[in-house]
């Protein structure tokens, strides 16, 4: 009788992924290779708890803002009392580019894919009625994350709440800027230099904020493969501990801050096992190669988003399945925190009704599959211990290759990490041109209905009421103290001081984010890219 | 009849800072025969404009995602035809509301390539254009 002929000459997890076998035995993972480590013990491959979500599930964190903060605001509460049990904030371009609203170059972009905020009334009424001592918060901010954690600080003791008390993240990982998301504005010394501020002012003044988050997500956006997201990530993560070591910190004393951020893309056993890889080699990372000696320092927690760009316009209702399965892999992986993308959000920023969904994803998953009252449940599985082992590897070999270049920023300065990047994206571009990689519902089981989804719609207004509102707050300012301030601030700047405590001196004066950024522009100038191409 | 190579100059304006698209596109084209020049990003209109021009392209590539298209892509068209008469096919990407296609083309955009766009349809579209060009312009 004949063998029945595969669907494929080779199946991989992904893209340029690993190879998959066609049935996976005990076998597969040697006597050497077995890790044992129950949950919660090093290397934490497992759990970083051995409580798992049997304790706490996974923070319910959606990213959301847009328009003007009355808006977000009301989205916000919205969210929360859907259920969503953080916040998680996305700023207009021109924040995050160091921009106010009514700059030449914002005007096209205000309020569009996130909230303007251009001073710290502005992050005052972004919270109102938010209780910033009480809940927690990320912020996706980066080459302006001193400014922006500086006005948070400065709105929450408005609010009543110390510093020591607030609980949160702010992502400021300016090394993934320059090889994928592009909002950077300064070089890269100056901008380690800001960044590890941000850590060491945490470290001694905020023991509940995670000084960083660094991000995988948007290197694998950019279309890294999985192992390259992983290893890219983890490259930076060593930089970033190595700078703060160099700035004469005690990796004890900051690293149990550190915190992460991934993606979850469509292959289920792919992702997991790489989050389950990722936990191993960062605790290997921070025992033998810093020597770290409290193992919360060795404990990667992390964020998990939804993969955006798996999500197609066509046939947009696939998304939610789409996002289901991620979102599944991101709970078998033991995230600390989950974005669940909405099924519109290949068209634009989410409606209320589409985020709902999305929320209930995860409230499903979390109240109703059953996955979430065991801790890694999906340990023992042949396929994927061996993924894991495989994902590892890869990680190791690429850390090593950008160890020999001598680092991470290193590796990014001779533009390897863009060209791993962009090959892997260019690679996944063939594969879905040629059909061999099926999107369905875009390239196989395509239809021509008509897409007939009503989308959040930015308008013009918003950048009529920023451009009122900043008006109306320089007009009734000390502007002689602001003066003074940004001076301070450029002095500062040019020394070897922490900017953190004028920054949050400079907020109070009511400077504005454009303001402070090109006081900070005078001293480090701007930074443009070698292009890569 | 001189088969000279098709110029494409690809940019993003605005702040917007996704550039797979861009990138994968001009990766492409370039595979399909033609010279490209990526300008990059954080460009103003008036930057990709001069661009354009100087680079003397056939066709300008603009791409967008944060949803500044119509006003970025129509001031970088009113910019380049402000300075020069020559005939340039523009054309758009990026997360474009199917409802501002109408607009988009009105301000001189001859085609948006969205989201799940084979790059072989760019490249056709772009050459077909090409052709009805030519063919307008009876040597």
């Amino acid at each position: 009788m004949t063998e029945m002929e595969e669907r494929k000459k080779e199946f991989r997890t992904t893209v340029d992924g690993i190879a998959v076998n066609r049935a996976y035995t005990p076998d597969d993972i040697s006597e050497n290779e077995i890790d044992a480590s129950l949950p919660g013990e090093y290397p934490f491959t497992r759990n970083i708890m051995s409580t798992g979500y049997r304790t706490r599930l996974w923070t319910m964190r959606q990213y959301a803002g847009f328009a003007t903060v009355e808006e977000t605001n009301r989205r916000y509460k919205y969210l929360y009392q859907q259920g969503q049990t953080g916040f998680s904030v996305a700023f207009h371009l021109p924040t995050q580019m160091g921009y106010d609203s009514d700059h030449p170059l914002a005007l096209p972009e205000v309020g569009r894919v996130g909230v303007a905020i251009d001073s710290l009334p502005d992050m005052e009424d972004l919270w109102a009625g938010i209780p910033l001592g009480e809940v927690s918060t990320s912020m996706t901010i980066n080459a302006t994350a001193p400014i922006i954690l500086a006005m948070y600080i400065a709105a929450a003791e408005k609010q009543g709440a110390v510093q020591s008390q607030l609980m949160g993240t702010v992502q400021n990982d300016l090394l993934k800027e320059y090889v994928a998301r592009n909002t950077y504005i300064f070089a890269p010394e100056p901008s380690m230099r800001l960044t590890t501020d941000i850590c060491c002012y945490c470290a001694q003044n905020m023991p509940k904020w995670n000084s960083i988050s660094i991000s995988g997500y948007h290197m694998r956006e950019a279309g890294a493969t999985a192992i390259q997201e992983a290893a890219f990530t983890l490259a930076n993560g060593i930089a970033y501990v190595q700078a703060m070591i160099d700035r004469g910190m005690e990796v004890d004393s900051f690293a149990p801050r550190f915190s992460f951020f991934f993606a979850a893309f469509n292959n289920l056993f792919e992702e997991v096992a790489k989050f389950r890889a990722l936990r191993r080699v960062w605790a290997k990372i921070m025992k033998e190669r810093f020597g770290a000696k409290n193992e919360r320092s060795m404990m990667l927690k992390f964020h998990v988003q939804t993969g955006g760009c798996t999500l197609a316009e066509q046939q947009p209702l696939n998304n939610v399945v789409r996002v289901a399965i991620q979102a599944l892999a991101a709970v078998l992986g033991s995230c600390q925190s989950l974005h669940t993308n909405s099924y519109d959000e290949a068209l634009a920023l989410p409606s209320e009704e589409a985020v709902q969904l999305a929320l209930r994803t995860q409230q499903i998953l979390a109240y109703e599959s059953g996955v979430a009252d065991t801790v890694d449940p999906m340990g023992g599985s042949y396929y994927l211990e061996r993924l894991t082992n495989q994902i590892e590897a890869g990680i190791e070999k690429y850390i090593a290759t950008i160890d020999k270049m001598g680092g991470a920023l290193e590796a990014i300065k001779r533009g390897y990490i863009q060209r791993e990047i962009r090959r892997s994206a260019y690679n996944h571009q063939r594969a879905v041109d040629a059909g061999e990689q099926v999107v369905v519902g875009v390239n196989k089981y395509t239809s021509d209905e008509p897409l007939d989804l009503e989308l959040l719609e930015i308008d013009g207004s918003v950048t009529r009421k920023q451009s009122a509102r900043l008006s109306k707050l320089k007009s009734g300012r000390d502007n002689e103290r602001v003066r003074q301030i940004l001076d301070k601030v450029r002095q500062v700047a040019r020394s070897k001081e922490n900017t953190m405590p004028v920054l949050i001196e400079a907020v109070k004066a009511y400077a504005t984010v454009g303001e402070i950024s090109d006081a900070l522009r005078d001293v480090f100038g701007e930074y443009k890219e070698p292009s890569v191409l | 009849m001189v088969s000279k190579k098709i110029r494409v100059l690809i940019a993003k304006p605005g702040l917007d800072g996704h550039d797979r698209g861009v990138i994968t596109v001009a990766q492409g084209l370039r595979d399909a025969g033609m010279e490209v020049i990526y300008l990059g990003l954080r460009l103003t209109p008036e930057q990709i404009a001069e661009a354009a021009i100087q680079e003397d392209v056939d066709v300008i590539g603009l791409s967008c995602l944060s949803g500044g298209h119509l006003a970025l892509f129509s001031k970088t068209i009113d910019s380049f035809r402000k300075k020069s008469h020559r005939k340039v096919i523009f054309i758009g990407g990026g997360i474009i509301p199917k409802k501002d296609i109408p607009a988009l083309k009105a301000s001189g955009i001859a085609e948006t390539f969205g989201p799940g766009t084979p790059i072989n349809k760019i490249a056709s579209f772009i050459k077909a254009e090409l052709e009805k060009g030519s063919d307008d312009n009876e040597d």
